[in-house]
This record gives C-alpha cells, structure tokens and sequence, in this order.
C-alpha cells in the first residue's frame, strides 16, 4: 500500500538528494559537460570564498535572533493565554493569522511598512517627533539582516503561542495552587514550576523555529533579494543565485550540501543540550 | 504591576498584527496618495476600481486558477498516497514497516530546499517545466514525509481491537483502510490536508524556478512580478496580496480550529 508513495518519494526526493552530492563534485555551468573535480567546491567553499562564509555568517545570527525572540515571546505570551476564555480565545486567532498568509504577502507588506520615505514605522517614528529613529531599514547594511528577523518573528509567533500553550496547558494545576499556597512569586513559579515543566515543549519549538530560519528564502527574496550588498544573504537565497543567476549549478550543490551539514550539526547539538538540561532538572 | 505589564504587551503584539492588515485591507479600496499620506485612515470612497484594474491589466484571474488547481490537486494525491503508506507503516509491525518509516523520516531530515538544482535538471530533462504537473509533483513528493509522519502517529492511536475486528470479519487491508482507518481518522486528514493546501498556495521557491511562462504562473509569483510592474502603486500590490490571501483567510474563518490544528500538528511532528 506505501507503493505509490515510495515511487514517488524515491524519484523525486532521494534520489535528486543522492544526485546533488554528485552535482557537489563538480563544475557544470548547465550547457557545457560537467566536469569532475573532486571535493574543490568544498575546498573553496572553506577557504577561499568570503561572500559565503559571509553569507553562513548572516544565517546563524539571523536564526540566533529568530529563535531566541520568537521563543521568548510565544513563552510569554502563551503563559499570558493559558486560560481558555473569550479574551484570550480571540487573542490567540488574532495572534496565529500572519500564519495563515503567504510568505510573499509578508514580505510586500513588510517592505511597505519599512519603506523610508512613506512607509508606516518611519512616519510613526516620525510624528512621534524621533527622526533620527527613522533610518533606511531595509536599505542599510547594518540594518536589512535584522528588519527581515523581526519580520521573520511577526509572521511565526502566533504559531509558536498556540504550541506553547498546548504544552502549558499539560501542566497540573495544583502545581501552581501548591506555590501559591507557600508564597511563591509569579517570578518563582515561573522559574521553578512553567520553566522546566514546558522544557519539551521549549525543544520542539527551538528546533522548528532553527530549521525554518535555515531554510528561509520567500521573505529575503521578496523583501530585498539579499541586499544590500549581501548584507541580508542567507544560504539557501545563495544556493539560488550561484544556480539560476550564476549558472555554477556544482558549485551550488556544493552549498547546499553545507547546509545539510549545518542543519543536521545545529539539531544534533540542540538535542544533547536540551537532553543534558532534562538531567539537570529532573 | 504585573498585569500592566501583561495587558500592555498583549496589546502590543495584537496592535502588531491587526495595524498592518489593516492598512492592506483598507489600501485595496483606496488610491496611492491616500496610503501614503494616512495608511490607516478609511478610504474616501468604497469602490472596487483597484480590483476592476486588476483583473484587465494584471490579469489576476489566470494565476489565481493556476493556484486552485496546483494546491487542489497536490493536497488530494498527497492525502492519497500518504494515507495509505501511514496505513501500511501503522499496520505493519515487522521489520518492513520501521524501514519505510525510515525511509521517510530521511525526507524530515533533508531540508526540500536542497533539491532544487536536480529537480530543476530532472524536469528540464522531463519537459516538466512550465507546467502545473510538474509543480504537482514536487509538490508531492516534498509533502510526502511529513504527511506520513503525522498520519501514521494518527492511525497509530486508532485501537487495535477496531482493525482486528475488521480483519476477523474478513475484510482485506484496503477494505479495513477504506471503512475503518479513514472514517476514523478524518479530523486527522482534514487538519493534515489545511496544513498541505497552506503550503502548496505559498510556495514560491520551487514555482520560482520552475515556471516562466506567464500563463503558467502562481499567485505568490505573480505577486513578485506585480512589485516590479506596480513598484510605486501599493495600493495594487495590497489589493493583490488581498486577491492571494482571501481563500486562506475565508479558510481561516470557518474552519479556524482544523486550522490552527493542522499548522500547529505540521510544526510539532516535523
């Protein structure tokens, strides 16, 4: 009964993922004959191609800003909406609709939203009489990365809410009757009872949060198409430009063998802190 | 203290979301100087010219048909084909059933993005390209391991007993399947199918590379194409972004609880 399935899956999920480790192996420009040469992508990819090491550069302190903010604000908020009633119902739908839109809708409102000239968080800014806040978001190095990131955090925080609150909600309440019982502060609670209690919950959410933000290509793309000046590249926008802009399609796979490695390093890595913290804790 | 605090970030976050759809819904019905001057103030006039140009100069109609069918389709197959493997997984308690669980969970492991420069030279090679089947399958095939992921926990909780009974009374496995497996597991196939449609509609990097031919376009393509053509007129690009999202948020609106439990089962599983 999986037949359908597998032959589908097969053709076109492994073996295209077995044939880019043979595409990373060489240089191919589409047209002419690939030629082999070894593990040369890789080579340079590790030492002599800064835009790229850049461009990783750009990927993990966007996913460290992702993850952090987003996790922090879907916690804080889910312990606000724990409670099913009316409000926090409401709260809860309005909260989990940017996720219901299209990445590229995202994007275009957001880019409105950033524009310099007439755009709504620089008028704002503005009329709030602080013009020197009202820089070039999207426009300015220093800025692009992190405008996307917030961006990035608007869209998938009523998601994550909606987990958290699911996994709060596990928690007995007596847990909390008892700390109240003895005193303890919001603060106590929080730390002692929430924290460690809503730790799966916690794992689920990092490790999908890291994989979507190593994944992450519609908003860069919509938004400022990795400018400027690379300063808002991430990997896969990379893998997509070295492909279909600079037709080095070896070169490519080479790249996105990479972020396999790193993707499957980063959940490797978050499975044993996470799983030393439950050892800790319990 | 504490509950300044919780309104006043509560209120924040909620004033986040509700201000910039706003502005796009109210930017549908307006004319470019009006959002730029006030975005969030009412438009003088409630009329539908943005859409009337819409649908003649940008031609809306033909992405927006091109999307019903790629997601309508894919979610169909999807829902076919993976319900049966998660059927075969759940049911199979031998060695067979944990290799294609295997299988597949590979798929979770391997992020879809790094196919794109095979897929793109396997379907070049297929004439795949410009085509709405083409984007089918990948479609496909990219949703398939998480759809059997999520399926196969749901077929797992199904009691035994219910498919033991079936198979005493003689009934094969696409007979337990068809009348005991799927009835039961609806809620299940309903929220997987939302979470599958939410994807496929918002796809843009496989589309991206795949479709240049104008009549073969989807919504989140036309979308970016639209920015170039109408890159000073917002008030087209936000009557556009309101033509792509309605059947998300019509969607959204009556079967918000199958909704937010299939993006939310999508997000835990995988």
């Amino acid at each position: 009964m999986a037949l359908p399935a597998v032959a589908v899956y097969s053709f076109l999920y492994l073996y295209p993922a077995v044939q880019n480790l043979l595409y990373a192996t060489e240089r191919w420009d589409g047209v002419t004959k690939p030629q082999q040469v070894g593990l040369h992508n890789f080579v340079h990819l590790a030492t002599s191609d800064d835009l790229f090491r850049r461009i990783v550069g750009n990927n993990i302190r966007f996913t460290l800003i992702v993850v952090i903010f987003q996790t922090a604000f879907s916690l804080l908020f889910a312990t606000f909406l724990l409670k099913n009633t009316k409000t926090t119902i409401f709260l809860r739908v309005i909260y989990f609709f940017p996720t219901i839109l299209s990445s590229v809708s995202v994007g275009l409102i957001w880019t409105f939203l950033y524009n310099p000239n007439f755009g709504f968080i620089n008028a704002t800014l503005k009329a709030m009489g602080l013009n020197s806040l009202a820089l070039n978001w999207l426009g300015d190095t220093k800025y692009s990365l992190y405008a996307i990131a917030v961006t990035q955090i608007w869209f998938h925080t009523g998601q994550m809410v909606i987990i958290y609150v699911a996994g709060l909600q596990q928690i007995p309440a007596d847990l909390y009757e008892a700390a109240e019982v003895d005193g303890a502060t919001r603060w106590q609670q929080f730390k002692n009872i929430t924290w460690p209690m809503a730790l799966p919950t916690t794992a689920v959410v990092v490790a999908y949060t890291t994989i979507q933000s190593f994944r992450a290509f519609d908003l860069v793309y919509s938004m400022t198409q990795g400018g400027p000046q690379n300063s808002s590249d991430l990997i896969v926008t990379s893998i997509y430009n070295t492909a279909f802009a600079s037709f080095k399609y070896g070169y490519a796979s080479a790249q996105s063998v990479v972020l396999i490695l790193v993707v499957l390093l980063v959940t490797w890595l978050q499975r044993r802190t996470l799983r030393i913290d439950y050892g800790v804790k319990k | 203290m504490y509950k300044v605090f919780k309104n006043t970030m509560l209120s924040i976050f909620a004033l986040a979301v509700i201000v910039p759809s706003s502005i796009v819904v109210l930017g549908a019905f307006k004319k470019d100087n009006e959002i730029y001057s006030n975005p969030l103030a009412l438009p003088k006039s409630w009329n539908f010219n943005n859409f009337r140009t819409l649908i003649h100069e940008g031609n809306v109609f033909t992405p927006f048909k091109n999307s019903v069918i790629v997601s309508l389709f894919s979610v169909a197959i999807t829902l076919l084909f993976a319900s049966l493997a998660a059927y075969g997984i759940a049911r199979m308690t031998t060695i067979t059933g944990r290799m294609l669980f295997m299988l597949f969970s590979l798929g979770l492991a391997i992020p879809g993005q790094v196919n794109i420069i095979p897929i793109y030279h396997l379907f070049v090679k297929l004439h795949l390209t410009n085509s709405l089947v083409g984007l089918i399958l990948v479609n496909i095939a990219l949703t398939l391991p998480i759809s059997i992921f999520i399926l196969t926990s749901f077929f797992k909780d199904i009691p035994k007993e219910m498919y033991e009974v079936a198979g005493i009374d003689g009934a094969g496995h696409l007979r337990i399947y068809r009348s005991i497996a799927l009835p039961l597991s609806r809620p299940a196939l309903g929220a997987t199918g939302i979470f599958l449609f939410v994807i496929c509609w918002n796809d843009l990097l496989y589309p991206l590379m795949l479709i240049t031919q104008l009549d073969k376009k989807t919504l989140p393509l036309t979308l970016i194409d639209f920015r170039g053509e109408f890159a000073t007129s917002y008030s087209m690009l936000f009557t556009a972004i309101m033509v792509a999202s309605v059947p998300m948020i019509a969607m959204y609106i009556f079967m918000q609880r199958s909704f937010i439990a299939g993006l939310t089962a999508g997000a835990v599983k995988g």
